[in-house]
């Protein structure tokens, strides 16, 4: 909502050399955000001066066009020009060529002078054109900023002026205004008008407020108005869809009158852009009050008004030139000859005023705010009323809206009012609220005195009358938003203010610190920053191409959560793997000159289940059964947390001496390790297959037990190419919810043998499709409870080593708990690790 | 003195010394003297050994001047033992010193010839970080948890009504489209991406027990486009009390005492009244910044308020005995003012320099 100064002044004690900035700052502190401020002199400086036409001369040019040469004086009669700048000539009297036509001599018009800028960067010098010097512009409203109008040039006699000659034409034109810009939170329908705001000012500032509906004093009718019948039968959630319909008529407007400049300027000010006197009487109304109007050319009307829900298949020219088709939930205005508006929304063409028209009949109904806001999203018509209508308007205003509506009619169109008036409707009941005495001091924590309680309340309009526990509250018309005592309780802290609130601070019960879960997480994370990973947050936004990928080993599609209203419809499905993301990250590093990458992410993955939400969902202020939580927690998709990392490059930067190390398939599979290490859980790594990673350079990882834990290894070659990603770049993920939850609770002390180690390597040859951790598995089982540790050494094939097969060393550690081992024992021990893994794997030592 | 040739002694001089008496004390004495000057000539361990080996030596004088006692009258023995013991005394302290300052300045120019320089080390473990706004969550979560709060986490891909009607939007109210909602398809399935973490809030209490101290951080979407002050996705951290007779002095208290952990004691909030269908009465927050960029200044922070009682009753939670407040801030937004960062799209680009520059602290 944008707010003219002069406008609030009207109602507002606003000193006269406040700024936008001032007032907003005020604003400010009850309650209103600040948004901008607008300035016509930011955009248009002077000298803009009435002038008054002496002369024209018509030329024709070679084009066909006719030019008018004008003399224009500038200062009065006998006056000496004072301004001084290039082209402007001291003698009072410019020279001005004029391509409109709507003016004649003895004309006063607006004169912009060289050396005025006008919107746009528009600056105004003398110039050569048509073969004379024109020192200046006889101006239009729209090039001055203020309209629309496209008659030409504003000729002043025609909006009702007749300024001396050499008047500043910005003062005349209201053009030093400057308006203040506040966004208004949707519970305040009431600051989507100047009346609304003005209070809020007299709120902030302690300063007197005239309520501008008390200015209006509403005629008497004479006889009934136009015929109106309110018949809603299907109102939503049960409620009338209309509750008010106040008409009336104005006869004999002359359509050729213009807006007069004070009206324009505050309606460009505010945001509204002039388009006849008419329709901005209309606009004016409601920026002033807050009651959307509506006006029809009385004339194209047919016999009776009904408001009623559309029927199936009912269709409506709206004044937009478009065709629309009704739903049976749209609320209708409709005359005998079928829809003639969207109640609240918009009008339809066939009753729209136009230029012609000299009959308006006038509506200022009060609508049901949720039918309008769902036939507003159903047309997708947002608008300055239904903005007004779905957040609720005055009741009360309909009548003094809609007559001063007349007025403004009456005074400046040259209409003349009917006393002939209709009012259909019943007013809601009153909204009591029950406000128990120390509530709000209770709950805010200051001791509210019974003065301040009433004095707020007063000031934002309510009525009280005392109870035995406290105060029966009586919410005034324009606070719709005003239903309970914690409502009542905001007005009387705000109004006191919220700055009187003191600090204190609440002791919590003692806490349980970080759940497992919660410590475990942040241990990994930082424990994959410490080992060299930076931590990247990507998008969560995938394709389908990219799920489908990475979301599964094996191809084929992979349910994935699709977004409705994605950003780009090609990212429109959640991710079912971190990877896509992550390796975007890489690129856009790698493209910005980072060859060296160690990337990781910790995020959600979301998987859908057989059931994808609830058809329907609870009420709000109730606590839904627990069959229904149930149905809405079966509904989500189950979200664990990944962690996800990829390498490239080298894992330190080149330097003097110092050879770096490139990442390989390893480095992947040694995170995942590392994750299960911290974690105390043992993770069993097998030769894996994964759509997205090389076929022979896989580790699938799983649990002890089976349960799936994730892939590492180097990513496919081809993919790399189709990412535009360095080749062999090596990448993990693995679902990290399922090693927090393997996690042992407790864990056992080992008991530590102070006996000497004895240490036996062994080489043993076997195929080249046995994998290392097999064989290692069989050494361990077979040389028994006295092997501590056992490592893989070396792996070699070649020279010395039969085709197709290769050798792997393994270094063995034996120890005895009690007392120091023989070399016998430890050898048999290793005989037995040896033994087993022949007979499992057919392996021969070297 | 004549210096007659001795065949027995191998010198390394040109010049052969000669042996004098073992009862000989000038003859002895020069000898000494030969032998201590050679040693404080040697100016290094080589040189000494040279040195040693001419002058105690097998073939030296003193040596053999010390082996031709046992040729001597048993008179002679007593002078010539007492001599030649007190003489190679001296020899051998003398070498022994000399011996220690050399192998000392030795071990010296080995230290000064083994200098690197240190400023061309080269970096052999990369320095990993965490992602500044990662590491910001958790700093505010230590706070609370300082506090005796504790920590609530819950999905993003949500029920449309733990996001909106559990926190009192109603259905067709405007501020339900305010918040810019990404729904999942189909429509009426109602599940979207949470708009804030306040359904957490709602979790929080149908899961626990009153009273409730939580913190909520965590990932939060609106369909915003990208610029350089907003994102679609971005993060949260909410703060919810229910208690008995909990106030908006003590909402004020808690944000007071937070924003002094994160800005330092200067630090001060300010409230300003505001709507938020979930809280009444609502305030916007505003942050008294010490150390803003440009001087200190009042920040919009977030929102607040004292929690709403339908909120409380779609909780099973009476209103009439229990009271609350929540609290929510942006953690891109606090990132943004508190380390002065210029534009979103650092913060979500990933680019390594954004995060290595902040470590592992914020």
């Amino acid at each position: 909502m944008r707010i003219p100064l002069s406008w609030l002044r009207e109602y507002a004690q606003v000193p006269a050399e406040a700024t936008a900035e001032d007032v907003m700052a005020e604003l400010v502190k009850v309650g209103l955000e600040e948004e901008d401020v607008h300035r016509p002199t930011d955009e248009i400086s002077g000298p803009i001066v009435v002038g008054q036409v002496l002369s024209i001369v018509k030329e024709e040019q070679t084009n066909g066009k006719t030019i008018n040469w004008c003399q224009v004086r500038v200062v009065p009669e006998g006056q000496e020009q004072t301004l001084t700048h290039e082209g402007i000539d001291p003698s009072g009297v410019q020279g001005i060529i004029c391509g409109a036509h709507n003016f004649v001599v003895g004309d006063k018009v607006v004169v912009t002078l060289p050396g005025a800028v006008l919107p746009g960067d528009f600056k105004i010098s003398a110039r050569q054109t048509y073969g004379h010097l024109s020192a200046g512009m006889i101006a239009s409203v729209r090039e001055l900023g203020i309209g629309d109008d496209h008659d030409g040039i504003l000729v002043l006699s025609r909006i009702g002026l007749d300024p001396e000659l050499g008047t500043d034409a910005m003062e005349l034109l209201g053009l030093y205004d400057q308006a203040a810009e506040i966004n208004v939170t949707p519970d305040r329908s009431y600051a989507f008008s100047i009346r609304g705001v003005a209070r809020e000012f007299a709120h902030a500032t302690g300063t007197a407020y005239t309520d501008p509906a008390s200015l209006v004093v509403v005629d008497e009718a004479t006889a009934p108005g136009h015929p109106v019948v309110l018949a809603d039968t299907a109102g939503i959630y049960g409620k009338d869809g209309c509750d008010r319909f106040v008409t009336r008529k104005v006869t004999n407007i002359d359509p050729s009158l213009p807006t007069p400049p004070w009206m324009a300027s505050r309606l460009s000010l505010a945001g509204m852009r002039s388009i006849s006197l008419v329709v901005d009487i209309s606009n004016y109304v409601m920026l002033e009050l807050g009651q959307p109007l509506h006006f029809y050319d009385a004339d194209k009307l047919t016999g009776t008004i009904t408001v009623r829900r559309a029927s199936e298949g009912e269709t409506l020219a709206t004044l937009d030139g478009k065709t629309r088709k009704l739903n049976v939930e749209d609320l209708l205005i409709t005359d005998e000859s079928g829809a003639i508006g969207i109640a609240g929304v918009m009008g339809g063409a066939s009753t729209e005023v136009s230029d012609a028209t000299t009959t308006v009949l006038i509506e200022a109904a009060h609508f049901e705010p949720i039918s309008i806001a769902r036939s507003r999203r159903r047309h997708k018509l947002p608008s300055e009323a239904s903005k007004r209508f779905e957040r609720g308007v005055d009741w009360e205003i309909a009548d003094e809206a809609a007559q001063r509506a007349v007025n403004l009619l009456v005074e400046l169109a040259g209409g003349t009012a009917t006393t002939e008036i209709t009012d259909a409707g019943t007013a809601p009941a009153p909204v009591v609220i029950d406000l128990p005495a120390g509530f709000a001091s209770a709950l805010i924590g200051i001791d509210y005195t019974e003065d301040q309680i009433i004095w707020a309340l007063e000031e934002i309009g309510a009525s009280i009358d005392k109870s035995a526990t406290g105060y029966l509250v009586t919410a005034p018309s324009w606070r719709p938003d005003l239903e309970t005592k914690q409502d009542l309780t905001e007005e009387i802290a705000r109004l006191v203010g919220y700055d009187k609130i003191p600090a204190t601070l609440p002791t919590a019960p003692p806490g349980r610190g970080y759940s497992r879960v919660q410590s475990q997480r942040r241990r990994v994370v930082a424990a994959l920053a410490d080992s060299g990973l930076t931590e990247v947050l990507a998008y969560p936004f995938v394709t389908k191409a990219q799920n489908d990928t990475f979301g599964a080993p094996v191809t084929g599609e992979v349910p994935a959560v699709k977004l409705n209203n994605p950003m780009s419809s090609e990212f429109g499905f959640m991710r079912t793997s971190l990877l896509p993301g992550l390796l975007n990250i890489a690129r856009r590093n790698h493209g910005r000159g980072f060859r060296d990458l160690a990337l990781f992410e910790s995020g959600l993955v979301f998987l859908p289940g057989e059931t994808l939400g609830t058809a329907s969902i609870p009420p709000l202020a109730i606590k839904p059964s627990d069959a229904e939580l149930d149905a809405l927690y079966a509904g989500l998709p189950h979200q664990p947390t990944h962690i996800a990392a990829v390498l490239t490059g080298h894992d330190s930067p080149v330097a003097a001496e110092h050879t770096p190390r490139v990442y390989d398939w390893a480095d992947a599979l040694d995170i995942a390790k590392l994750v299960s290490d911290i974690l105390g859980v043992e993770v069993v790594v097998a030769q894996g297959t994964h759509q997205a990673f090389h076929p022979g350079r896989t580790a699938a990882l799983s649990l002890r037990d089976g349960t799936q834990v994730g892939f590492a290894g180097e990513l496919h070659p081809k993919l790399l190419a189709e990412l535009d990603l360095p080749e062999r770049t090596v990448a993990m993920e693995i679902d990290v919810d399922v090693l927090f939850d393997a996690a042992a609770d407790v864990i056992v002390a080992k008991h530590i043998s102070t006996f000497p180690i004895s240490t036996q390597d062994v080489a043993l040859v076997v195929e080249q499709g046995v994998v290392a951790s097999d064989v290692l598995e069989a050494l361990r089982e077979g040389a028994g409870e006295l092997l501590e540790d056992i490592a893989l050494f070396d792996v070699y094939s070649g020279t010395g080593i039969e085709d197709g097969k290769k050798s792997l060393a393994f270094g063995l550690r034996f120890r005895a708990t009690d007392r120091t081992l023989t070399a016998d024992e430890a050898s048999e021990a290793r005989a037995g690790a040896v033994a087993l893994a022949a007979e499992r794997f057919g392996a021969v030592q070297r | 003195m004549s210096e007659p040739t001795n065949p027995e002694v191998d010198v390394l001089d040109a010049q052969t010394p000669v042996v004098p008496h073992p009862t000989d004390e000038a003859g002895i004495d020069t000898a000494v003297q030969a032998a201590l000057a050679a040693f404080a000539a040697a100016t290094n361990l080589d040189e000494l050994k040279t040195a040693r080996l001419a002058h105690t030596g097998e073939k030296s004088p003193l040596s053999l001047a010390n082996r031709s006692i046992g040729k001597l009258d048993k008179s002679e023995k007593a002078v010539a033992g007492k001599l030649m013991g007190a003489s190679r005394g001296r020899v051998n302290k003398a070498l022994a010193a000399r011996t220690e300052v050399l192998e000392a300045e030795d071990a010296a120019r080995i230290l000064v010839e083994e200098t690197v320089d240190v400023t061309a080390a080269p970096r052999r473990r990369r320095a990993g970080a965490r992602h500044p706004l990662s590491t910001l969550q958790d700093r505010v979560s230590d706070i609370f948890v300082g506090m005796g709060w504790e920590i609530a986490e819950g999905p993003e891909v949500e029920s449309e009504w733990f996001n909106f009607d559990a926190l009192n939007f109603a259905p067709d109210h405007p501020a339900r489209e305010m918040q810019d909602t990404f729904f999942i398809d189909p429509v009426d399935s109602h599940l979207l991406l949470r708009t804030h973490t306040s359904p957490v809030q709602v979790r929080s209490m149908l899961e626990r027990e009153v009273p409730i101290y939580v913190l909520c951080p965590g990932r939060v979407y609106r369909t915003d486009e990208l610029d350089a002050t907003h994102t679609p996705v971005f993060h949260q951290f909410e703060g919810l009390a229910i208690d008995k007779n909990l106030t908006m002095a003590d909402l004020r208290g808690t944000l007071e005492h937070f924003a002094r952990q994160m800005f330092g004691e200067d630090a001060s909030i300010r409230l300003r009244p505001n709507f938020f269908p979930f809280t009444e009465p609502s305030a916007e927050l505003d942050i008294w910044h010490p150390g803003a960029k440009g001087g200190p200044r009042w920040i919009e922070w977030g929102g607040c308020g004292m929690v709403n009682p339908n909120v409380l009753r779609a909780a099973g939670i009476d209103p009439e005995e229990y009271s609350g407040f929540a609290f929510g801030m942006g953690v891109e937004r606090t990132l943004m003012f508190r380390n002065e960062v210029p534009d979103m799209h650092d913060m979500i680009e990933g680019d390594i320099r954004f995060s290595e520059h902040f470590g592992m602290e914020i």
